[in-house]
């Protein structure tokens, strides 16, 4: 059987220190050997053997990623396919890096189940295993379900939409003039007020894309800064954080400030956690760094977690910590709920203003499941984060949007040329459709309601 | 036509034949014909022999998207591209000014000379009988059609039916308060077969189409419009035709206006489609001029053509003017228009209301699910429109030949002509509304042109029978010819000259500065294939349409290779036949929705069942697990 080539990231994110980028399909040798660079071309090299090398973006030159790379020639294979798995140990960061640059190379990113699909459907795996693979299929499409319903509620989609409604509007456009030639009453589309248009879309396209790239909270994650007085139960915090996701990817000391970085994954929201634990415990942390630094760390993060000894009476250092966090969203957590409260919850609640407050106890692990609940709902709801479009982290979503962009620059480059405007209209429509995959509205009889809902059609 | 009460109609054997087709509208005519021609004895019943290939809407074939299905028509062998290239009475190229995809030819009619040619056709072929009759039910045992029973009691016999039924079923038309039982222009409607359809199970909805008033040429001012003339260049639907018609009669336009719409406005409560009258859907591409006028309040005028019926009549049709309205209001409106003002009008316009088959219960054979041998085609499965009835038509009929003939059904996909999308989409999806062909439903639009419908197709029609050896040898020596030239341009190289320079200067193209490949030069949007190959040495005359093909496919060579990649992929999922009696209720995981539709729709391959509404990426993976499943537990147990 021929089918295209899939690429996935095939260890579960986070599980151990090497993350595998799996590729399958007739093209994944060439497609893995155009960004590898190693002794050998691994078009060259022989079956089932493993080759050391680094992954180089194609375009900028820049190595990403030092990995160890296996080519297994089908038939021999898992999924009976050509098969090449890249072994990253660089951490979420660079995995996704070179899960991206494969999956510019033509390839396209698998479906949930898809290389298991693929062995089955291939011959690979028998019989009782088919069961199996329908569980498989079912459980991550639900879990894929949930995942974009999530998203539904999200910006993107709304982003994704309102570009897909003027997509529509051109398309509907020019569908009016080829199909009712003879209709007066629409504008005529010319190339000019095609290019226009189909630049605008570009633009938003870009737009998104830029803030993907940086990765922002894939790759970084979410760069979120635990605050307090001393004492007051930070570290601990750090420690659940780390204890409860089990999902230390890196940790990486801060080279050029005293801070450690430790990356969480809490319900699905990616935590860069910078932890002033680089700092003496004992001393006043604002004195000691110096508001200026403070306000610095503050402000670059885009998650403050404050806490408060709920134990002890406020203080004006608490104050002034509150002062601080300004205008980053933040979660206020009073903590050592296990002992008296001596904390006026007034002032707090008053200081807090519309954050909310949450009350912790480090020691009994108390509190810990509703500020996981609370950082998830921030994240999900748009309120963190300082870009509107920060949430295309989604791989799937970045190699759609990069598709869908390379489709409205081939829109351009034909309206420049001079082709006809249904030439032009091809790519465009590829763009919608690019965009429908992502927020998963592939209903076709869109354009033709358009059509007939702004025109007065028919003689 | 009733009988005395009481009095038992006796049926007798009329005769046995391979294919009965049921209606000789633009469906029949082509059902029946393509049978005959592929040798199957055949018999087409008609309620009434005027009413043979009669139109009774828009005196016009083709059109975007429709010009196209009638070449693909002609190219498998049908009859529609011959006929109306005998009776045109104007013929123009549309979106000229587009790409080569959405180009399409449209011809005004000559409405009686249309239906003579086409009667006489039929006429003229051998294994095909044209009779009158109404057939009031179908001879059904055991779930296969055997045969059908005609009003005056003859009962035929054969082993494939096909119905081309039109708006005859349970037609009424209506107009004002005026509502009468009636065929289409006040033929004889059909009751008594669309009662037995519902009888033997099918499912049957109530669509609604209209047509606007005609008026006496006569009596209309036409310095009051502007005129639409044909086009002087030799076109012709037909890859057959050489003879081209001379003296052509132009078209006019004019509008409504703030008058016309304020009578329409204050008769609304007199509208049929208002007042809830009509209960049949009606289709939004087609509108009457009172919803144009509800539904786009803010236009001040809507466009009307004033379309001659013919040359021996002075028929006018006004289209844009379709309508159900009383006709004292119809006669008001007519005044109010510039040119109409004095206009006699001839006939009011109507809407008509008619069964139709829920078309998602025909196989993409069009052959219904239910009863083995019944066929649908036309109108009867939701469209409108002669060429998407007569597209059917074509294929109703060849396979209700191939299947008397003990063949496989011929089905074509929706890479292959507009015709398959059409079909597709209609036993895929169904449809809410009559149905109307439009270039943005078929998804390669830039492989389904109406230049390479020969190309497409012709091969397919010679297979099949339709398409006689002279003219597949001509075929075959044109399609040569192209991959000639094709190959010539690919290798000649042109060198920068003074002549080169020349034509460069003089399209605005810059100029050559290194030698170039002559399929390269040809990819310049300034440059046409006349420009190129005037720069080459003579080599033997190459017919035009030739050049054509050259110029248009290595233009876009680009774009229609990246349809063909699609396609390949589309292809793949439709070679994944499902069996006929899968048990969708079997396979865990297909959500709930998908699985009704699944059962429903019973797709016969993985493609179709893709683009079944309700049907997501996650059914159709599971589907083709299950599927494999099944073919693994057949090998092993």
């Amino acid at each position: 059987m021929d089918y295209d080539t899939i690429a996935a990231i095939s260890t579960p994110v986070g599980e151990g220190a090497i993350s595998i980028v799996r590729l399958s399909g007739p093209d994944a040798i060439s497609a893995a050997d155009r960004l590898f660079q190693g002794s050998k071309s691994l078009s060259e090299v022989h079956s089932h053997t493993i080759h050391y090398g680094k992954i180089v973006d194609p375009q900028e030159g820049q190595s990403v990623e030092e990995v160890m790379v296996s080519v297994m020639r089908k038939p021999k294979t898992f999924t009976r396919e050509d098969v090449v798995e890249i072994n990253c140990h660089g951490g979420l960061t660079s995995v996704h890096r070179v899960l991206e640059l494969v999956l510019d190379q033509n390839v396209r990113l698998a479906e949930p189940g898809e290389f298991t699909k693929r062995a089955f459907l291939n011959g690979r795996i028998d019989l009782s295993q088919a069961e199996a693979v329908m569980d498989l299929i079912r459980a991550k499409t639900d879990q894929a379900m949930n995942v974009a319903m999530s998203q539904m509620e999200g910006k993107l989609s709304i982003l994704i939409r309102k570009l897909r409604d003027r997509l529509l509007e051109i398309l509907a456009a020019v569908e009016v003039n080829i199909d009712y030639p003879e209709y007066d009453d629409a504008e005529v589309m010319t190339n000019n007020i095609l290019h226009e248009k189909a630049s605008e879309v570009r633009q938003q396209i870009d737009r998104i894309l830029s803030t993907a790239r940086q990765g922002k909270i894939l790759r970084e994650g979410l760069s979120t800064v635990i605050v307090g007085r001393p004492n007051v139960g930070k570290s601990s915090l750090l420690n659940q954080l780390v204890h409860e996701s089990k999902a230390i990817v890196t940790n990486v000391p801060g080279t050029t400030r005293d801070v450690i970085e430790e990356y969480v994954n809490v319900r699905g929201v990616p935590l860069k956690l910078i932890d002033t634990a680089g700092i003496r415990e004992t001393d006043d942390i604002v004195e000691k760094i110096g508001v200026t630094r403070s306000k610095e760390l503050l402000q670059s993060a885009e998650l403050i977690l404050l806490l408060v000894n709920g134990n002890e009476k406020l203080t004006d250092e608490d104050r002034r910590l509150f002062q601080l966090i300004g205008k980053t969203p933040a979660i206020i957590l009073l903590n050592k709920a296990d002992l008296p409260l001596e904390a006026s919850i007034d002032e707090v609640a008053q200081l807090a203003g519309e954050r909310p407050v949450l009350k912790t106890s480090m020691i009994n692990e108390k509190g810990l499941d509703e500020l996981e609940k609370a950082i998830a709902s921030l994240f999900f709801s748009q309120d963190v984060s300082t870009g509107a479009e920060a949430y295309v982290s989604n791989t799937r979503h970045i190699a759609l949007l990069k598709q869908a962009r390379s489709a409205i620059n081939d829109a351009l480059e034909a309206a420049d040329q001079g082709l006809p405007v249904d030439m032009t209209q091809i790519d465009i429509k590829r763009t919608w459709d690019l965009l429908g995959e992502i927020v998963g509205d592939t209903v076709s009889d869109r354009l033709i309601n358009e059509l007939f809902s702004k025109f007065c059609l028919g003689k | 036509m009733n009988r005395k009460e009481g009095l038992e109609m006796k049926s007798y054997n009329a005769g046995t034949y391979d294919v009965i087709v049921v209606g000789a509208g633009h469906a029949g005519v082509e059902a029946g014909l393509a049978a005959a021609r592929m040798g199957a004895k055949t018999l087409m019943l008609t309620i009434s022999l005027e009413g043979v290939a009669f139109m009774p809407c828009n005196p016009s074939v083709g059109g975007p998207a429709k010009g196209v299905v009638v070449r693909e028509i002609d190219a498998l062998g049908g009859e529609m591209g011959h006929n109306i290239d005998k009776t045109y009475i104007q013929m123009r190229m549309l979106n000229t000014r587009k790409g080569p995809a959405v180009r399409a030819l449209r011809a005004q009619a000559d409405k009686q000379l249309y239906q003579r040619a086409m009667k006489e056709t039929i006429e003229e072929t051998e294994n095909l009988t044209l009779r009158q009759g109404m057939v009031d039910h179908l001879i059904v045992e055991e779930g296969v059609c055997k045969g059908v029973v005609v009003a005056t009691g003859a009962a035929y016999y054969a082993k494939s039916v096909v119905l081309t039924t039109g708006v005859y079923l349970k037609g009424k038309i209506i107009i004002g308060e005026l509502q009468y039982e009636s065929g289409p222009n006040n033929m004889q409607a059909s009751v008594k077969l669309s009662d037995h359809l519902k009888a033997l199970g099918f499912d049957l909805v109530r669509f609604k189409t209209g047509t606007p008033p005609r008026v006496n040429g006569r009596t209309v001012d036409y310095s009051k419009t502007e005129i639409q003339p044909g086009d002087d260049a030799p076109l012709a639907f037909s890859y057959d035709t050489k003879e081209f018609i001379k003296d052509q009669i132009p078209c006019w336009l004019t509008y409504t206006n703030l008058e016309t719409h304020k009578i329409i406005q204050e008769n609304l409560d007199r509208s049929p489609i208002f007042s809830g009258a009509i209960v049949g859907t009606g289709p939004r591409y087609c509108p009457s001029i009172e919803t144009k006028i509800v539904r786009f309040n803010d236009k001040n005028r809507h466009q009307l053509f004033l379309e001659p019926e013919g040359k021996a009549t002075k028929e006018v049709y006004v289209d844009g003017l379709s309508t159900s309205m009383p006709e004292e209001v119809q006669r008001k409106m007519l005044a109010t228009i510039p040119g109409l003002e004095h206009a006699e009008m001839m006939r009011p316009g109507y809407a008509i209301e008619y069964d139709a088959v829920v078309p998602t219960q025909l196989w993409p054979s069009l052959e219904t699910k239910k009863i083995s041998g019944l066929f649908t085609a036309g109108q009867i499965n939701g469209t409108s429109g002669y060429e998407e009835a007569a597209g059917q038509g074509l294929m109703g009929g060849i396979n209700a030949a191939r299947k008397a003939l003990g063949k496989e059904p011929l089905i074509l996909d929706r890479s292959e002509a507009y015709i398959g999308v059409l079909i597709d989409d209609l036993v895929t999806k169904g449809t809410k509304e009559p149905y109307r062909l439009l270039t943005s439903r078929a998804e390669y639009r830039l492989l389904l042109r109406h230049d390479n419908a020969d190309l497409r197709l012709t091969e397919i029609g010679h297979q099949i029978g339709l398409i006689p050896d002279e003219r597949y040898e001509r075929f075959l020596a044109k399609k040569h010819l192209i991959e000639q030239e094709r190959q010539y341009f690919a290798v000649t190289t042109i060198k920068p000259s003074e002549s080169v320079d020349a034509l460069m200067k003089s399209k605005d193209a810059a100029l050559l500065r290194e030698p170039m490949k002559a399929e390269q030069l040809l990819k310049r949007p300034e440059l046409s294939y006349q420009d190129v190959a005037s720069l080459l040495p003579e080599h033997g005359s190459i017919p035009v349409e030739v050049g054509e093909q050259v110029e248009i496919q290595v233009k876009y060579e680009g774009y229609i290779n990246k349809q063909l990649q699609q396609v390949e992929k589309m292809k793949r999922m439709e070679k994944k036949k499902i069996p006929q009696d899968l048990d969708y209720s079997k396979i865990d995981g297909i959500a709930t929705e998908a699985r009704q539709k699944l059962t429903d729709v019973r797709p016969i391959s993985v493609g179709q069942a893709s683009r079944v509404s309700g049907v997501n990426p996650s059914d159709i993976a599971i589907l083709l697990v299950y599927l494999e499943e099944g073919k693994l537990a057949r090998r092993t147990g």
